[in-house]
């Protein structure tokens, strides 16, 4: 009876909340949930198949093996001296992750109404649990990718990483706060207006052609006149997938600024996605 | 005993109708103007109430109207109303799936509500891993569901699949699952919808003495929203009563109820009454209860008639149509129930009144409100619930002088009591 102290509520139901709030206790509140909800994502998505986890490798290397054979051999596009193969491979499985997070953290709304349209918990749940089951996925792809990278040294070839591969995590977060925080301005807004569902459809697969992944930054700075670097670099991408190749192939240029801009970008998105998030959350039930 | 554990105060929920499509984004911008300088929602004050058989001329309606109330801890409040008077809107505010448009409400513990049987199960997932996801989906902690694995597995009965994938289930035995891990959940305040109808015979029973230990042996408050008067008499401790988005009741459980019955018994003629079921192919359009003779009020033991005038366009003759009558009493329990269809049929007539006739009364005095069903060739022709009501009097049924009384026999039966 101690905790029922009058006037000491244990939450209150009003219309609108403080905008960038987070309830950080009923967050901790609801972690098994999270971790349960990632476990269902890992887990339904190989029931009932052969290959199980090994589906997992299958996307980015058939992509990968595709892009070999159409961008080095056909177009005959250079990888700043690394097997154009390990070239892609990296870009993809970091793509792979961005572009994954953010498709269905875009979603988040619509493919949760049934859910959402019967039981509260902290909506934010579900982002989250897309960021974390998909970094599930992302490290069977980096054990993958790691493998082919071993292959090609023991092969002769010349790849130098160096010890930067130890800001590989700060890389992947910086990739998620961007994925998340794009994907909930857009699952907002999507709530009311469905036009966007079809954006984002395309616009993902527009948006991979300006991040260099089947290209090196390099080639593209030396096609355009210098005045125009900075419009690279405008893709907070660009920067990430830099450190990324660098610091595992030895490959390309890079430049501390550029990556401090992509956190930037990603925490100015994720500050924007959490406020719009916040708004729509409390009310979306209504309108979807 | 006495702490208040939910508050709601001046709760508002605003609904556009129709469909959302042009407009939205010409109103949302002008909200949104609004809002920037500070000033209030201009289409929020243009709701109407909402009694859905009044066409409205606004697009916006206000589902709940100011509702304010408190629930003291332990106490098993009754939640009755018409479909469409805003229960589920004021369900859905308290269990956070939607915002009000204004107001606020506090509480000092989690809601839970028995709605969300089955919430997030997945049919790949065996038993198990689904108790574990549905709960935390509830809100439990992996830790709190561990403790309280076996009672689940133990209640639903489903021992001998919890490893199996929830898709080999049967769907009884899905649902049995489901609410096996909402009946363990245990938060301070649980909301009960009746639509609670799942399962079978069994099991129903097992949920509902489940309910009754939550509410009376545990000392949990319980929201109870129900159709059923006889299941919200046996369960609350106080009720409220919403009509049109609006409280219009709130007090006693015995009290609520006359209300409610009384208030939903339209006084109107029942040629107007426009709550009807059916073609229509034979209406009632008027009515007639009275006692030996007409203009005399019935009396418990005296000759008692009911006596319809029908609209019967088409001709329909006696033979093909059914008439059945429902009584009940002032607080909705069911007394009795006559139909055409179980005496033997002695004209074939083209009718146009029908009487109802008991030939010495056998109702206590009291209040009573009569459902009325009819139809053609097994077809629904007119139905309305809680049609009319009438008052019997007082009468001397067994000839003692003495009489029966009313709290504890609605309906009087002839017997005799001989020493022997």
């Amino acid at each position: 009876m101690n905790k029922l102290k009058s006037e000491e509520w244990l939450f209150e139901i009003s219309p609108k909340k403080s905008a960038f709030e987070i309830n950080f206790k009923e967050l901790w509140h609801y972690r098994d949930l999270l971790m349960l909800f990632v476990k269902r994502d890992i887990v339904t998505f190989y029931k009932q198949t052969v290959l199980g986890p090994i589906w997992f490798i299958i996307q980015p290397l058939l992509t990968s093996v595709i892009q070999f054979i159409i961008f080095s051999k056909i177009a005959d596009i250079p990888s700043d001296g690394v097997p154009y193969f390990l070239f892609v491979l990296a870009g993809n499985i970091l793509w792979f992750y961005f572009s994954d997070c953010l498709k269905a953290v875009s979603e988040t709304f619509t493919a949760n109404q049934n859910i959402f349209g019967k039981v509260y918990f902290p909506r934010i749940i579900m982002p989250l649990k897309v960021v974390v089951s998909n970094l599930v996925k992302f490290c069977i792809q980096f054990v993958f990718f790691i493998v082919v990278l071993i292959y090609y040294i023991y092969q002769g070839y010349d790849i130098n990483p160096s010890l930067l591969v130890l800001i590989t995590p700060v890389l992947l977060f910086m990739t998620a706060i961007l994925a998340m925080g794009i994907g909930m301005l857009i699952s907002s807004l999507t709530v009311k207006y469905r036009d966007l569902n079809f954006v984002v459809t395309f616009g993902i697969s527009l948006f991979m052609y300006v991040t260099p992944i089947v290209y090196p930054t390099t080639l593209v700075l030396e096609k355009i006149n210098p005045k125009y670097h900075i419009l690279v670099y405008l893709n907070p991408l660009t920067g990430i997938l830099d450190f990324f190749k660098y610091a595992f192939l030895g490959s390309g240029s890079i430049n501390l600024a550029y990556l401090l801009y992509s956190l930037g970008i990603g925490l100015i998105v994720l500050l924007a996605g959490v406020l719009v998030f916040n708004r729509t959350e409390k009310s979306f039930i209504d309108v979807i | 005993m006495s702490t208040t554990i939910l508050k709601v105060q001046n709760i508002s929920k605003q609904y556009r109708l129709g469909k959302i499509g042009t407009g939205t984004l010409s109103h949302d911008l002008n909200r949104w103007w609004h809002t920037v300088r500070g000033k209030e929602d201009p289409y929020l004050k243009i709701g109407e109430a909402n009694d859905r058989s009044v066409k409205g001329n606004s697009q916006y309606v206000l589902a709940l109207q100011d509702i304010s109330f408190e629930v003291k801890q332990g106490e098993v409040l009754g939640i009755i109303g018409k479909n469409g008077a805003g229960k589920s809107t004021l369900l859905k505010i308290l269990s956070r799936v939607t915002a009000p448009s204004t107001g606020t409400i506090k509480t000092r513990g989690r809601i839970a509500s028995l709605l969300e049987v089955g919430t997030g199960f997945h049919p790949e997932m065996t038993g198990r891993e689904n108790i574990y996801l549905n709960g935390a989906i509830l809100g439990m902690t992996k830790k709190e569901i561990d403790t309280k694995l076996e009672e689940i597995i133990d209640f639903s009965g489903c021992e001998r699949y919890i490893d199996t994938p929830v898709k080999r289930y049967s769907s009884g035995m899905t649902v049995r699952l489901a609410f096996a891990v909402a009946a363990h959940l245990e938060p301070e305040i649980l909301v009960v919808d009746e639509v609670l109808a799942v399962g079978d015979a069994e099991f129903q029973k097992k949920a509902i003495g489940k309910m009754q230990d939550i509410s009376k042996g545990e000392g949990r408050t319980v929201l109870f929203v129900s159709h059923n008067m006889a299941a919200v008499k046996s369960l609350c401790t106080r009720a409220v009563v919403i009509k049109n988005g609006m409280i219009t009741f709130d007090g006693g459980v015995d009290d609520a109820i006359q209300f409610y019955l009384k208030e939903s018994t339209v006084h109107t003629a029942i040629k107007e009454i426009k709550e009807r079921k059916g073609s229509g192919i034979i209406k009632i359009i008027d009515v007639e209860v009275f006692g030996n003779s007409i203009g005399i009020l019935p009396q418990t033991g005296q000759p008692f008639h009911i006596e319809f005038a029908l609209s019967n366009p088409k001709g329909i003759t006696s033979n093909q149509m059914r008439f059945d009558l429902r009584i009940d009493d002032h607080m909705g329990q069911r007394i009795a129930w006559m139909s055409d269809s179980v005496l033997p049929k002695q004209s074939f007539n083209t009718s146009q009144r029908v009487q109802f006739m008991i030939p010495k009364l056998n109702l206590n005095h009291g209040l009573y409100y009569v459902t009325t069903h009819i139809s053609v060739n097994n077809e629904v022709s007119d139905w309305i619930q809680n049609a009319f009501s009438f008052e019997v009097t007082e009468g001397d049924y067994y000839g003692s002088g003495k009489k029966t009384p009313a709290e504890q026999s609605k309906t009087l039966l002839d017997y005799n009591v001989n020493y022997l």
